[in-house]
């Protein structure tokens, strides 16, 4: 009897074990994932497509159909309108972080005097911008006072875009190109303070890439314009579509969308138009993410 | 003669980008920094500066009033106490948990991992607030498939206590778990299949394996996932008002700190206080709530690069 346990035990092979201790490996997950993601997401549908009641007994759903759907879509005072902004912020933010990170990358990983402290300072807001930090610092009351007063004196008034804005219309550049730069040099905090991460994985993925390329062309007559487009450009291009899903993700916690469905979840106890608002909301995230990963990875180049 | 003018050139060249960096580095770096500096500005000032026109940085009467004011409001000791247990609980959790799952799936393949792996890719792009209503209504009462009525009677409401985070770390499915599940079945691929064979050979089991072999190896994924989930964890108002809205922790303290300015103030009546000195009082306590972070940033900043760099995800 022993033996044949053994035996049966015996063939059981190093594959086989791999199996199951993968599946127990990947257990923990499994039930974190069924219990706190898969049952709420579609209780969070079932929720969208009804009207919930709150009774002794608890919460009472009746199928409704598209209705709150509908209800936010047209009825809902600010939905559509915050809707429709996030979505530009984000689609007008993604491109401009992800340039703007790979170019900080790029000049943090040449030798300089103070390049540590230079990339500390860069990582900063990795750590502070974000939550309840952000909020209260855009209600803070002595800073816009200041940014007033700094503004009025001329003492910040370099961050002001005017005039590059009148050089570049002069020099015929496209008004809306020109519009979209200078926007982005007035939001320059904002953009700086959500690109943290983004560096830290550009500077990552550069110092990965092998000197001896860089040497060979350097050899070859290039200067650093075309090894930047001729190597670290292709090299980290792979990472382009990291960043870019990060940054749409990123954007989650941070939106007035995601303040809109809370409030009406919690404060307003519309449940259903809640879910229904944020599965619209999601919805519009996958479209975007299909299509710059559909774009992106077209054109990304693996050195494989 | 022509060398040296082409050397100069060069030389002349190099100094200019240095120069363009160098102003490049500087301005942005004032950008980050700016709010930091006007916080600890503000924080040092006396009540009586703030009027005061001649006083823009560097306060005419320092002070340590709005320090004393903060901390006794938001029971500040307390509350770093409590924010301390939080994110470093639920950090080793997840990081135990991430570490575990991401193995499994790089290096344990059995019959759906991959379907299961696409799950984790779900869990990243999800947004929370889709799924925030239902985990809400599930954890006020938990009855963990009907097991907790059957031995007490009713189910539990583990809202305003440790719980949810603590079974969502345990789970893997904490504040963006999915994101570290990612890192550490990026980082685990990439070690080379030698060295599990070598340790079969060697007699180590496959758990052997990964607790004496491939977790020591993997302190850079280990590392990141740290760093990131307790900044993450320490900063979340997101998850931590909407669990925990009674207990003291910074971002529940951070977000009521407005109201109760406006409470203690002004001996209860919310109409007289002052909003300027508020506003300057509430500054102190974002300070406050974000020192600890700068503090240990300051000593582990090194590691974020080095370590990121190593995990492979960028490989």
């Amino acid at each position: 009897m022993i033996n044949k346990m053994m035996k049966l035990k015996k063939r059981r092979t190093y594959a086989q074990q791999k199996e199951i201790m993968g599946f127990l490996y990947v257990l923990p997950w499994l039930l974190g994932f069924i219990f706190f993601f898969l049952v709420p997401l579609i209780t969070s549908l079932r929720y969208s497509f009804s009207s919930i009641e709150t009774n002794a007994e608890g919460l009472s759903l009746s199928f409704i159909g598209l209705q709150n759907y509908i209800e936010a879509i047209l009825v809902n005072t600010s939905f559509n309108r915050i809707l429709t902004e996030s979505v530009i912020d984000m689609i007008i933010n993604v491109p401009l972080i992800v340039i703007f990170s790979l170019f900080l990358a790029v000049l943090l990983n040449q030798k300089f005097i103070g390049r540590s402290i230079a990339r500390a300072v860069f990582f900063l807001p990795v750590i502070l911008a974000s939550g309840v930090i952000l909020t209260l610092e855009s209600t803070s009351l002595i800073q816009a006072v200041n940014e007033q007063n700094a503004g009025s004196t001329g003492m910040l008034n370099a961050f002001s875009s005017f005039e590059l804005q009148m050089i570049m219309l002069e020099a015929g550049v496209d008004e809306s190109i020109v519009n979209y730069l200078t926007g982005a040099v007035d939001r320059i905090y904002e953009i700086v303070s959500m690109s943290g991460v983004q560096i830290l994985i550009f500077l990552a993925g550069i110092q990965t890439i092998s000197p001896q390329l860089y040497e060979a062309s350097k050899i070859e007559g290039a200067t650093g314009y075309e090894s930047f487009w001729k190597i670290t450009f292709p090299m980290v291009s792979p990472l382009i579509l990291v960043n870019v899903v990060y940054t749409v993700i990123d954007s989650f916690s941070r939106n007035a969308l995601t303040d809109l469905i809370r409030e009406t979840g919690f404060t307003k106890f519309n449940f259903g138009l809640s879910s229904a608002m944020a599965w619209i909301y999601f919805i519009c995230i996958a479209i975007i993410l299909a299509i710059s990963t559909y774009f992106i990875s077209k054109r990304v180049f693996y050195y494989e | 003669m022509l060398l040296k003018k082409l050397i100069s050139f060069e030389h002349w060249k190099s100094w200019l980008w240095s120069f363009v960096r160098f102003i490049l580095i500087l301005g942005l770096a004032f950008v980050i920094l700016y709010p930091i500096l006007q916080k600890v500005s503000t924080a040092i000032k006396h009540k009586s500066d703030l009027y005061s026109p001649i006083v823009v940085w560097i306060p005419q009467t320092f002070s340590l009033d709005n320090f004393t004011q903060v901390i006794q409001i938001m029971d500040y000791w307390e509350t770093l106490f409590n924010t301390f247990t939080l994110s470093s609980v639920t950090t080793i959790l997840t990081a135990f948990s991430c570490a575990l799952a991401g193995y499994g799936f790089a290096r344990l393949k059995f019959k759906g991992s991959k379907i299961l792996f696409a799950g984790v890719i779900l869990t990243i792009l999800v947004p929370p607030t889709t799924i925030l209503i239902p985990m809400y209504m599930n954890l006020k009462d938990f009855t963990l498939l009907g097991i907790i009525p059957l031995l007490t009677g009713k189910s539990v409401n583990l809202l305003n206590s440790y719980w949810p985070f603590i079974l969502t770390s345990i789970t893997a499915n904490s504040l963006k778990a999915g994101l570290y599940i990612f890192i550490f079945n990026q980082f685990f691929r990439g070690v080379p299949k030698e060295v599990e064979e070598a340790a079969y050979i060697d007699g180590a089991g496959i758990g052997k394996t990964y607790w004496s072999i491939m977790l020591p190896n993997a302190s850079p994924a280990i590392i990141t996932v740290v760093l990131f989930s307790f900044v993450w964890q320490w900063n979340d108002s997101f998850y931590t008002t909407t669990y925990l809205t009674s207990s003291k922790v910074i971002a529940t303290q951070l977000s009521s700190l407005p109201y109760n300015l406006s409470m203690n103030l002004q001996d209860g009546v919310a109409s007289k206080a002052d909003p300027f000195y508020q506003s300057m009082v509430q500054d102190t306590g974002i300070l406050l709530a974000i020192l600890p972070l700068i503090i240990i940033y300051l000593f582990v900043q090194r590691y974020f690069v080095e370590s990121i760099e190593r995990t492979g995800i960028v490989g």
